[in-house]
């Protein structure tokens, strides 16, 4: 390294550990550039892929209420990925670039989303939980390093809360209704429960990228931190809906001032990660067919917008 | 009026908005059908507000229908409760949504309708009605100019994309006629000033619409053929696919609340 980036590294971690952010234009070490993107634009495919296993509800959502609710919600999670593709593309990286690594499995997304939705109690559960978990590593990441991703990390975690609270209340209706809705909301948060404490990533002591990402202040809290903030604010909405709790060693410890919570069956997680979930392959798939089938439509947008800039030329001369 | 007349115009305006209510919902329902299916991020976002808006038209209209009705009736009811045969929305509006191309011909065409249909039933001798036009018709405004920017990008695009238009307005065509042709019940309403004369806008539809496929350099469609029965249950097959997975949840258990 020479003396001169040396000294821009430097300048560089002082601004971060002084609490300023940096900004597209700053100065930054490559790493931390590609830190960024990759942690990023798997932000921005997990809100895309997302679309998905809730968009499989929309046709079907039980009551009209329900069905605008959910429209809305999905509507919101495609303008998440929006916000974050263009975060993402202030570091020098385009819309199209990130896209074509998804689709070629360069990039990821949130691995939950290759859990099918069974039945609509799934709807709730993701709204509650999975959305809960986003939550408590979004709430982080309003304060991470880089202005654009923290930016666009405040309006989102708003509209989050707002869909967290819709799957709470999907899952209330259920669980104070007829027998038979009470045992789908059972089912569902049996079912979720254990993947979206595997959202918070693998233990602190087994993730690849947290070091440095705390370093730099991307990443605000660890893993296992957010994990156990996330596993104590569910125990009470667990008890207030009525339901089990899926953890049957769940237990307080009065020393730690948390609840102490069963392993993580880390195989199922890595299992799921490597390609063997429900739906991995079917993700990946919608999403290749909807953006071939569109490319006409971009083609022909493309050629319109050259006409009229052509046109407008040939007026003036 | 007599008593009995005035039931048989309770049950005319009933059915009028539930009419109304089957437009929306069964449009809304297959635009909704294109998340996560856009063409890009951003379709996707503007297809799920125009199905949001279109839901929200059916629940006002339902629940107005439900409120004439009584008998502790709701939306739900109407959306949920009903058969193929029940259903008396225009058949333009339950078929599959195709491709993009077909979509936004769809959409044209109902948007021009909308456009001139609901500046009309804000004047309704109904403040219910014409309150839910008043709503709408700021909604179709947007609606419009989008589905008129896409024909003509789309209709002046590519070859590719001119041929798909013009595949599309050549499916579609003949589906429009029925709206211009309201049935007694329809013209029992227009003679009490509650209803729209649709007959009456299909000149200003046709200019409309030819205009703007002009622009897009489209063909205006010669074809006679004209499909027709949406307000009388007589449905394409596809309406009951729709109904079998749109109700699937909500007849499985009877009573619940959701």
């Amino acid at each position: 390294m020479s003396q001169n980036e040396l000294s821009l590294e430097t300048a560089f971690q002082n601004k971060i550990d002084n609490e300023l952010k940096i900004e597209p234009k700053d100065w930054m070490p490559e790493a931390y550039r590609k830190n960024l993107i990759r942690q990023i634009s798997q932000h921005a495919h997990s809100e895309v892929i997302g679309e998905q296993p809730e968009g499989n509800w929309i046709t079907r959502a039980p009551s009209l209420r329900r069905k605008a609710v959910l429209l809305s919600k999905v509507q919101d999670e495609a303008g998440h990925g929006l916000y974050l593709y263009s975060a993402a593309e202030t570091l020098g990286i385009s819309r199209a670039e990130m896209i074509e690594a998804l689709q070629v499995g360069k990039a990821k997304y949130a691995s939950i989303f290759n859990y099918p939705t069974q039945t609509w109690g799934d709807i709730g559960a993701i709204g509650w939980l999975v959305d809960g978990a986003a939550i408590c590593n979004q709430v982080s990441l309003q304060r991470t390093s880089y202005g654009p991703y923290a930016r666009s990390m405040i309006r989102i975690c708003k509209e989050e809360s707002f869909h967290q609270r819709q799957g709470y209340q999907i899952m209330l209706e259920l669980a104070k209704g007829t027998i038979e809705q009470k045992k789908m909301a059972q089912d569902s948060l049996n079912r979720f429960y254990w993947p979206s404490l595997m959202m918070f990533g693998p233990h602190d002591s087994e993730s690849a990228h947290s070091e440095k990402s705390m370093k730099w202040k991307i990443k605000r809290e660890t893993n296992d931190d957010l994990r156990q903030k996330f596993i104590d604010q569910t125990v009470p909405q667990i008890e207030f809906l009525g339901l089990e709790h899926p953890d049957k060693a769940l237990k307080w410890n009065e020393e730690r001032g948390h609840y102490d919570s069963s392993e993580i069956d880390w195989e199922e997680f890595y299992n799921v990660i490597n390609g063997n979930g429900h739906c991995n392959r079917q993700r990946i798939e919608h999403h290749v067919k909807a953006h071939e089938e569109g490319a006409w439509v971009r083609d022909a947008q493309n050629a319109y917008t050259a006409k009229v800039v052509l046109r407008a030329a040939q007026a003036i001369a | 009026m007599n008593i009995s007349n005035k039931d048989n115009s309770q049950a005319d305006l009933i059915e009028y908005a539930t009419r109304l209510g089957d437009d929306s919902l069964i449009l809304g329902h297959r635009i909704s059908e294109w998340a996560s299916n856009g063409p890009f991020l951003e379709e996707d976002i503007a297809l799920g507000n125009v199905a949001l808006d279109y839901i929200g038209r059916a629940r006002m209209y339902y629940t107005y229908a439900a409120e004439l009705t009584g008998e502790g009736k709701t939306e739900d009811d109407f959306a949920y409760l009903r058969n193929e045969r029940d259903f008396s929305n225009y058949l333009l509006n339950e078929l599959p949504k195709g491709d993009f191309a077909f979509t936004i011909v769809r959409q044209l065409f109902i948007d021009v309708f909308n456009s001139l249909f609901l500046p009309q039933l804000q004047t309704s001798a109904n403040e219910h009605l014409a309150a839910i036009a008043s709503k709408a018709v700021k909604e179709t405004r947007y609606h419009l100019r989008r589905s008129k920017d896409w024909s003509i990008r789309l209709g002046d695009g590519t070859e590719e994309s001119h041929q798909r238009m013009q595949k599309a307005l050549a499916d579609l065509w003949g589906y429009v006629h029925e709206m211009f042709e309201p049935d007694e019940l329809e013209k029992r309403l227009i003679a009490q000033g509650i209803a729209v004369d649709t007959a009456n806008l299909k000149e200003q539809w046709l200019a409309e619409i030819t205009e703007t496929l002009n622009t897009a350099t489209l063909e205006v469609p010669e074809a006679e053929w004209a499909v027709r029965g949406g307000r009388a249950g007589h449905h394409t097959e596809h309406l009951g696919h729709l109904l079998c997975v749109m109700q699937s949840v909500h007849i499985r258990y009877p009573g619940a609340k959701w």
